[in-house]
């Protein structure tokens, strides 16, 4: 394997490592409104505190660090990317600024201001949004080349099927990644009641989940068709996502081995994700970037990759370290300490 | 007026996210170091005033933290929104210190969870001292790794360019540039002074507004103490970086300090202003010093503007950032000395009204004087983006509502400064230190008080 093609993996580990923490506190997020606007909030909201609390800065950098690797790797990236989403970029961060702040101001601040928990329920479904903006341009047909630099068709964006049908996915797989990690954690905490309404919810956005993505599957045929044969060649590893979403989903519902499904639900967006990815390949951004001549030289390349396994060497440990402290400690869990 | 084309609107846009974010960062790599400090001293001395002192610190923190790490996120997307040529120049040069800068925050921001939450976790309370020290590193190693970005762009080397394209790259020799130990000096040692001299302050506003009790009285001892040990590490790091910048990069230092003819035995001014044809009026002025501070010798050669284009220079209004940025590190280091001096004379109170005052006002002028600081980093290396091979102009963004997310950035900015600014005063009033003193350590409040008030 060339240094182009462990930077891409890396870079997707760590997207895909974002999907999954981001989702399950942005899902947090939505259900903790949620459950206030229904007055169910003295069940969960204790337990959706007691796990988002220490974890919620390390969500961010997970984000930081694929689109600063991004930009290393492949420099090109900067400039397409850059110059056309100025726009939903720029909205992005401004909803991750007041998700990640005001996240702060009503956990360590001021205690149970109606506002804060809106604004903290709100982004974590915008967020997701508009970042799989990126994902849905990097398809092609989105961008134009003009002698002024690249622009983005907006209008084209805002009409097409696809861009809308990855929207509508980013946003249910959110609610249902989750509220199976809640099951789990519920479970843990040996909470009865809240365990209840989490399955609940994991239960009820399994269905949409799975609607999406053979809407976007479709969508996809129509707008990018070599990408969608690649992944028909790629058919055996949907099949195992599928796999697995049946099994967590299986699981779920008979009550028991709530962490086995959630691990399940990680190896079905592994799966998905992954495929995905592969089929992409060789683009960035179609027809504009490949990975090979976007990289970066040679010389950097491997800088990278050795600061990358270091710097897994320094993580790795401090990860499992803060796991242990606050996922796997059923006293922390339970609430006892 | 310029006319607001992309460009300026680009740069706008930059500074304003420079501006506030750089407020968060300051405070983000100095006070872990203090909250360490406080606590070590509160184990070893079973002093629960200092324990206390660092518990409510980090309270405090984490909210700045908040604020920290997602105005941080804006500027690492801006560089490529806003400025995609240049990025993509030399995002194939500077990715390696980008990269691990992340990694350093990921490692701080991990153990600063960890921190957080387990102050009453261990059976050892120095085992929860430990957790900060990798905040500590973390997030000094953050501000290493990003600065020795910014000592790039004024000091680019490390690969080689023929037309557009990039042909070979040292990834390290680019990251060891020459400003770079300079530079990563004076960042680092400003942070740990600016983040003293607000503590300060604060226990200082603290007397005054109450009746002085001895949890403020400890606190201010120990924060003008390191006030006044990193004002005078900060003071040393300046003095490398000027020296610095008249070996390489002599029109930023001449442009600071208004010098137009090179010359022997150049002096120093500080203020003053320039009439129609160039020339300075008032301001007070050093003789020769400026030479000796360029380097080390009162009748050494100073390069002046006269020896650049005038379009490669810039603009002179940076002579009033420099010279307030010196004047607030004096100030800093003058009251906290004369704190020192009061403290340690018996028959003097250093707890007198106008001291206090002093003190109080250190603190927002030490974060004033790093914006100053900045502002006259970033004027100075105009036109450059990249000295010497790209033009600030040269690297924005084309596109057409850069504008409009000015307006956008500017709303959300406000919104979460004034936010900020109400949560950790409704956090600290709702929560005042006497009542949590009986609280948590009942039994020592007392006893502790009589001996100080003697």
């Amino acid at each position: 394997m060339d240094y182009v093609m462990i930077g891409i993996t890396a870079l997707w580990l760590f997207l895909y490592g974002y999907l999954i923490v981001a989702s399950i506190d942005f899902g947090a997020g939505f259900f903790a409104y949620y459950a206030k606007r229904t007055k169910k909030d003295h069940v969960i909201n204790k337990l959706i505190s007691r796990y988002l609390s220490p974890v919620w800065e390390v969500t961010n950098v997970f984000f930081v660090f694929f689109f600063v690797g991004l930009v290393g790797f492949f420099p090109d990236t900067a400039y397409y990317f850059g110059q056309t989403l100025l726009v939903p970029g720029s909205i992005a961060i401004v909803l991750l600024a007041i998700r990640g702040s005001f996240y702060a101001f009503e956990n360590y601040g001021s205690k149970e201001n109606p506002v804060y928990l809106f604004l903290y329920g709100a982004t974590g479904l915008l967020i997701p949004a508009s970042l799989s903006t990126a994902l849905t341009i990097s398809e092609g047909g989105f961008i134009q080349e003009t002698e002024n630099g690249v622009i983005l068709m907006t209008k084209k964006l805002l009409t097409s099927p696809y861009s809308w049908s990855v929207v509508f996915l980013a946003i249910v797989s959110v609610l249902f990644i989750s509220a199976t990690f809640l099951t789990f954690y519920a479970n843990r905490a040996n909470d009865k009641q809240a365990l209840a309404l989490v399955r609940n919810y994991a239960l009820f956005w399994s269905v949409p989940t799975i609607i999406a993505s053979l809407t976007t599957f479709i969508a996809l045929s129509q707008h990018n068709p070599r990408h969608y044969m690649n992944l028909i060649d790629l058919w055996w590893v949907f099949g195992l996502s599928i796999g697995f979403f049946s099994l967590a989903i299986w699981l779920i519902f008979q009550g028991k081995l709530y962490g086995i499904a959630f691990l399940c639900v990680m190896f079905q967006f592994f799966f998905a994700f992954f495929g995905y990815g592969a089929g992409h390949l060789p683009y960035l951004l179609e027809p504009y970037i490949t990975i090979y001549d976007g990289a970066t030289h040679e010389s950097m390349g491997y800088a990278l990759v050795i600061a990358f396994i270091l710097g897994l060497f320094l993580l790795i440990p401090s990860l499992l370290l803060l796991m242990k402290m606050f996922l796997f400690d059923a006293d922390y869990v339970k609430g006892k300490k | 007026m310029p006319e607001l084309d992309s460009v300026v609107l680009s740069r706008m846009l930059t500074s304003l996210t420079l501006v506030f974010h750089i407020i968060f960062a300051t405070i983000g790599v100095g006070v872990p170091l203090m909250v360490s400090i406080a606590e070590y001293i509160g184990i070893k001395k079973k002093d629960s005033h200092y324990i206390l002192l660092a518990r409510r610190w980090t309270r405090g923190f984490v909210i700045t933290v908040a604020i920290g790490v997602v105005t941080g996120t804006a500027i690492g997307l801006q560089l490529s929104l806003l400025w995609p040529s240049f990025m993509q120049i030399a995002g194939n040069v500077i990715s390696l210190p980008l990269f691990l800068e992340t990694f350093a925050f990921f490692f701080e921001a991990i153990f600063l969870g960890a921190y957080l939450y387990t102050w009453d976790r261990f059976k050892k309370p120095i085992y929860h001292w430990l957790l900060s020290i990798p905040v500590v590193i973390g997030s000094g190693m953050s501000a290493v790794f990003i600065t020795t970005v910014n000592a790039f762009m004024n000091a680019p080397q490390g690969f080689t360019l023929e037309g557009r394209t990039i042909t070979t790259i040292d990834p390290i020799a680019a990251m060891l540039n020459p400003a770079t130990p300079t530079k990563v000096a004076h960042v680092l040692t400003s942070s740990y002074f600016t983040s003293a001299a607000i503590l300060a302050a604060i226990a200082a506003y603290s007397i005054l507004r109450k009746k002085s009790n001895v949890y403020h009285r400890k606190a201010l001892k120990l924060t003008v103490t390191l006030t006044l040990m990193f004002g005078i590490l900060t003071a040393v790091a300046g003095d490398f970086s000027a020296k610095y910048l008249a070996e390489n990069q002599p029109e930023k230092l001449a442009a600071a300090e208004w010098l137009f003819e090179t010359e022997e035995g150049a002096d120093l001014i500080m203020f003053g202003r320039l009439n129609e044809s160039n020339e300075i009026v008032g301001g007070i002025r050093f003789p020769k010093l400026l030479s000796f501070l360029a380097n080390g010798d009162f009748n050494s050669e100073v390069t002046g503007l006269d020896q650049f284009p005038e379009s490669l220079t810039p603009p002179l209004w940076i002579h009033y950032m420099f010279d307030f940025m010196i004047t607030i590190g004096m100030y800093g280091i003058g009251v906290s000395l004369l704190y020192i001096l009061f403290m340690r004379l018996k028959k003097w109170n250093e707890l007198n009204k106008p001291l206090l005052w002093l003190l109080v006002a250190n603190g927002p002028l030490a974060m004033l004087g790093i914006e100053f600081g900045w502002i006259y980093a970033e004027v100075g290396r105009q036109p450059w983006i990249l000295k010497g091979y790209m033009k600030v102009a040269e690297g924005a963004t084309t596109s057409p509502n850069v504008g409009l997310m000015f307006l956008l950035f500017l709303a959300l900015y406000t919104a979460l400064g004034v936010t900020c600014v109400v949560v950790l005063r409704k956090m600290f009033r709702n929560n005042p230190v006497e009542l949590e003193l009986e609280h948590r350590y009942p039994n020592v409040t007392k006893k502790d008080d009589s001996k100080w008030t003697t």
